[in-house]
Formats: C-alpha cells, sequence, structure tokens
C-alpha cells in the first residue's frame, strides 16, 4: 500500500502555529485573563465624567461658531512662527538626513559608519518631540528657535531611518552596472542609487513637512513657538471658540498638505 | 589579452565557487561559458572586473594584474571592461540616453556626470550607438517603458560607450523570447567583430551558443570541463557537464552529424 492510500479520505487541517494543544490553549487562556484583569484596574469615576460632559460639550459647540477675528493678528503671528519654523526646520532636517540615511544603509557603508549613523538614528528616535523641546526651550528660552531646532531632531531620525530602510531594499543589480563602468563612489550614488529612492525621499519629505507642522502645535503646549503657543493661551482663557477656529485652520493646513502630497507622489513615480 | 590563472572564489558560508580555474582568452576572440545553475558561470565573470573580489589567483587583463589594484586604478581598468547584464540592469528611472551615457561615468568628472554636461564627442557616440542597434528614436524615453529586447539593446549600448577591449556579457537572453535572444546574440557577435571585441558570454541556451561563438567553455561545480569548438559539444560532453539527460534534441542538427561520424 503506497503512501497516499493511507492519506486519501483523512481530513485535513492547515496545522497549527503552536503545536503543542495545551500549550496554545494556555496561551489563549491566559491572554484573555491578562485582558480581563487589565481593564479592571482602570478606575472610571463616573461622577467626574459627568460632570466634565458639559464642558466637553461647550468645547465641542464652541466648533460651531468658531472666532477667528476677535484674536485674529494673535492667529496670524502664531500661524506665520510655525510655517516658517515648519519649512525651516524640514529643510535643514532633511538635508542633514540625507548623508546620514546613506551612512546607515549596511549595503553602501562600512560598518563603523554605520554604527554611528543608526547611533544618531537611535537617539534621535528614542527621545520624543516634547521632551526635546523642554531640553532646549531650557537651553535656548522661549520661543520658535527651540521649536525649529526640536523639528529638525525629530526629522533626521524619522526620515534618515526610512530612507535608510529604502536603500537598503534598492535593487543590486542597476547599481552593481554603473559600478562596473568604472564611476567613482559619489557617481554610483548619484546614478545607481538615487535614482532608485527619489520617489521615497521625496514622498517621506512631503510627510514629514505635515508632520512637522501638526508637531509645531503641539510644541508650543511647552513653549517652543508657534501656533501651540497661541492655542495654549486660548484654552487658558477657556476662549473655546478661538481655539475651535485655531484648530480648524491647522485641520485645513494639514488637510491641504496631505492633498498636496498626494498630487506629488503620483507625479514622482 | 585576458588571463585567468588559478583563480578561485570561495564565499563565507564556505561554498568554493571556482575551483582554480585557468583561461586564457585572445584578442576578439567571443566564447560562450555553459554549465548548469551554480557551476559558477556567473561569479567567474564578476570576479574578472571584481564586482565580487576573487580568492586567490590571478586575473590579467593586457599586462595588468587587476587583483592587485587599488579602488582607484581598479575603476579605470573596469573602463576596459564593458558588461551586460542578466535582466538587463538598466538604471529604470532615468532616461536611455542618461543610461548610455552612464558608461562614460570612469571618463567624466562628478560634476559634470551629476549636471549631465557630458563632452559632445560622448553624447554623439551614444547617438551612433544608439542608431545603430535601431533605438535612437527612444534616446529621451525612460529605461522601463522599453520592451525586453529594446532595454537590451540599451544594455549593450551602454557596455560599448566605454570603448571596452572586452565584454562581460552576464545570461543576455535569459528573459527573451526566442527571436529576440537570437537577434541580441547576433547584435553582441556581429558588434564584437566590428570592433575586434573579446567577449565572454555567460549562457544557459546551449543551441543558441553554437550558433553563435568560435569557442565554449563548460563549467562544472567551478572547474573547467570543457573547452574546445562548438561543434566538440557531443552529448557525451554535455552529460559530463551538466548530467545524465537526452541531449540529441538540444543541439544543432549539424552538430548531430559530426557525433555519428565520430561514434562511426
Amino acid at each position: 500500500m503506497s503512501e497516499v492510500d493511507t492519506l486519501i479520505g483523512k481530513t485535513w487541517r492547515k496545522p497549527s502555529f503552536i503545536k503543542r494543544r495545551w500549550l496554545r490553549w494556555a496561551l489563549i487562556l491566559g491572554a484573555l485573563a491578562y485582558l480581563v484583569a487589565a481593564y479592571m484596574t482602570i478606575d472610571v469615576n463616573w461622577v467626574r465624567v459627568y460632570e466634565g460632559l458639559e464642558r466637553g460639550k461647550k468645547f465641542v459647540l464652541a466648533f460651531t461658531s468658531p472666532d477667528f477675528t476677535s484674536r485674529s493678528s494673535d492667529i496670524y503671528d502664531g500661524m506665520l512662527e510655525s510655517i516658517i519654523m515648519t519649512i525651516a526646520a524640514s529643510v535643514v532636517g532633511i538635508a542633514i538626513s540625507i548623508p546620514i540615511a546613506l551612512g546607515a544603509a549596511r549595503n553602501i557603508a562600512p560598518l563603523p559608519v554605520y554604527l554611528i549613523c543608526r547611533g544618531i538614528i537611535a537617539v534621535s528616535r528614542a527621545l520624543q518631540e516634547i521632551i526635546v523641546a523642554i531640553l532646549l526651550v531650557a537651553i535656548f528660552g522661549f520661543g520658535p528657535l527651540a521649536g525649529f531646532l526640536t523639528l529638525s531632531f525629530a526629522t533626521i531620525g524619522f526620515l534618515s531611518k526610512l530612507l535608510a530602510e529604502d536603500i537598503e531594499s534598492m535593487d543590486k543589480v542597476q547599481a552593481e552596472a554603473i559600478k562596473a563602468s568604472g564611476a567613482k563612489w559619489t557617481q554610483w550614488i548619484n546614478y545607481g542609487v538615487q535614482p532608485q529612492v527619489m520617489p521615497r525621499l521625496i514622498g517621506l519629505s512631503i510627510y514629514r513637512l505635515d508632520i512637522n507642522f501638526r508637531e509645531s502645535a503641539i510644541l508650543g503646549l511647552v513653549g517652543a513657538g508657534g501656533i501651540g503657543a497661541t492655542l495654549n493661551t486660548a484654552f487658558d482663557r477657556y476662549e473655546y471658540d478661538t481655539a475651535a477656529a485655531i484648530l480648524m485652520l491647522i485641520i485645513l493646513i494639514v488637510m491641504a498638505l496631505e492633498y498636496l502630497s498626494g498630487v506629488i507622489r503620483a507625479r514622482v513615480q | 589579452m585576458l588571463r585567468l590563472e588559478k583563480l578561485v572564489k570561495t564565499y563565507k558560508t564556505g561554498d568554493q565557487a571556482l575551483k582554480a580555474v585557468d583561461l586564457e582568452v585572445p584578442e576578439g576572440q567571443v566564447l560562450a561559458l555553459i554549465g548548469p545553475s551554480g557551476a559558477g558561470k556567473s561569479t567567474l565573470i564578476r570576479c574578472i572586473n571584481r564586482l565580487v573580489e576573487p580568492t586567490s589567483g590571478k586575473v590579467c587583463l593586457g599586462d595588468v594584474d587587476l587583483t592587485g589594484l587599488s579602488s582607484g586604478h581598479l575603476r579605470r581598468e573596469r573602463r576596459r571592461m564593458g558588461m551586460i547584464f542578466q535582466e538587463y540592469a538598466l538604471v529604470e528611472r532615468l532616461s536611455v540616453m542618461e543610461n548610455v551615457l552612464s558608461g562614460r561615468l570612469g571618463y567624466v568628472g562628478f560634476w559634470r556626470s551629476f549636471l549631465r554636461r557630458y563632452p559632445q564627442s560622448d553624447v554623439d557616440e551614444a547617438f551612433r550607438l544608439l542608431d545603430r542597434v535601431g533605438l535612437a528614436h527612444m534616446a529621451d524615453k525612460r529605461a522601463d517603458e522599453l520592451s525586453g529586447g529594446q532595454r537590451q539593446r540599451v544594455g549593450i549600448c551602454r557596455a560599448l560607450i566605454q570603448n571596452p577591449a572586452l565584454l562581460l556579457v552576464d545570461e543576455p537572453t535569459a528573459s527573451l523570447d526566442p527571436k529576440t535572444s537570437r537577434q541580441i546574440m547576433r547584435l553582441i557577435c556581429e558588434l564584437c567583430k566590428e570592433r575586434g571585441l573579446a567577449a565572454i558570454i555567460n549562457i544557459h541556451d546551449v543551441a543558441l551558443a553554437q550558433m553563435f561563438v568560435q569557442r565554449v567553455i563548460g563549467l562544472r561545480l567551478g572547474a573547467v570541463e570543457f573547452d574546445g569548438p562548438p561543434e566538440g559539444l557531443t552529448p557525451d560532453v554535455l552529460t559530463s557537464i551538466y548530467g545524465e539527460e537526452d541531449w540529441e534534441a538540444t543541439i544543432a542538427p549539424v552538430d548531430e552529424d559530426d557525433t555519428l561520424e565520430a561514434a562511426q
């Protein structure tokens, strides 16, 4: 009797990821029990929630009557500061990111350079923007300079890492063909690597511009300038209608950037 | 003109891809390198221009030993070796013209190449070559808009504009249909003849190799198993290179007659 005859007529099931039945069930039940226990530790003060609903309602209702006018010059100044901060930080951050990304791609950088560049990326990514901003405000004082530096620093970690990953996954043979012609290293990067990663670089840059703008609204809360400072003031004064106006402007600008990035990314493919 | 002496390549994994290969290619000779996948064909031609670093042995191009060169000197010598790739290896997002001109990178400075301001003589030569392969009207198209056969023609132009003495050709017809494969092989061999170039062509298709080349090298497990004229590829020889199989249908009809005569 051949092997196949013993298989015919038997039901077939996909082999489980965890082979031992008892272990599989123990893991599933354990995870469920943990989840239930974790939710039970969240302590909700329902009376406080009920009181807070009233304030929440006022905040939401303010969006029906946003006040663009009474603080218009503050909003204008804050917005302008945010935009300048965003653009300046994006340009500087991207310019610094590109060489670091080249160094952080294992397929083109020697090991020591790779480790240094990966280290820079790790530091930049480990420190959250707010923490960096608090530190930089302490050093440089209140205002957009601290915000600009924070965003530049954060851009490096983001862009270098993602660009380096794109460089690492590029088509090796195209780059090899350029190398075979006797090209210098710089020419090799320009002809063999750059064309392959350009769409990703442009896409990421616009995406980062978008993120930087949104971050600039947060950084104001810790005194690093921009529209966030204006927003914070509005909240402190319970001027929810002005706050609503600012938030709507932020949403509008982010949406515009989103649309723009879609158009540009479609064109550079 | 090209001489390999005891060329050995051992990969980090311990695989010995080349076992002391000796080979001499005279000026202007076109030879085919055949052998099963993993026999070391690709490694062999990549060891010649050191895209793969040989472990030991010598590669001499003319009087220069390539294995000992510093990176700067290696770049200069690479200009004399044009390479044509499997799957074309054009930079897909560059234009046809940029791809062809990239063959001149070894001759022009960084800024000239960065700004795409090549010397007029290079541009003229690029147009001449593109015209020779019938693609002059495609110069400003992006490489990924071309068909397979057209891309390989651009690849050929890129190799030739280097003004090489030797062509290294890695599976030029691997992803082309039978007709285009013949056209590409014919084109490569014609151009070699016109310019007096030597060429080493890695190729899977034994019949196609027999049709066009003067000499065939059979590689098996990193060692030369056969070295002779295409007519010498009898079923016995193919069995020694590739292993047991019915070879009668693979070999060009002329050679079957030869085989019969030899058997008698």
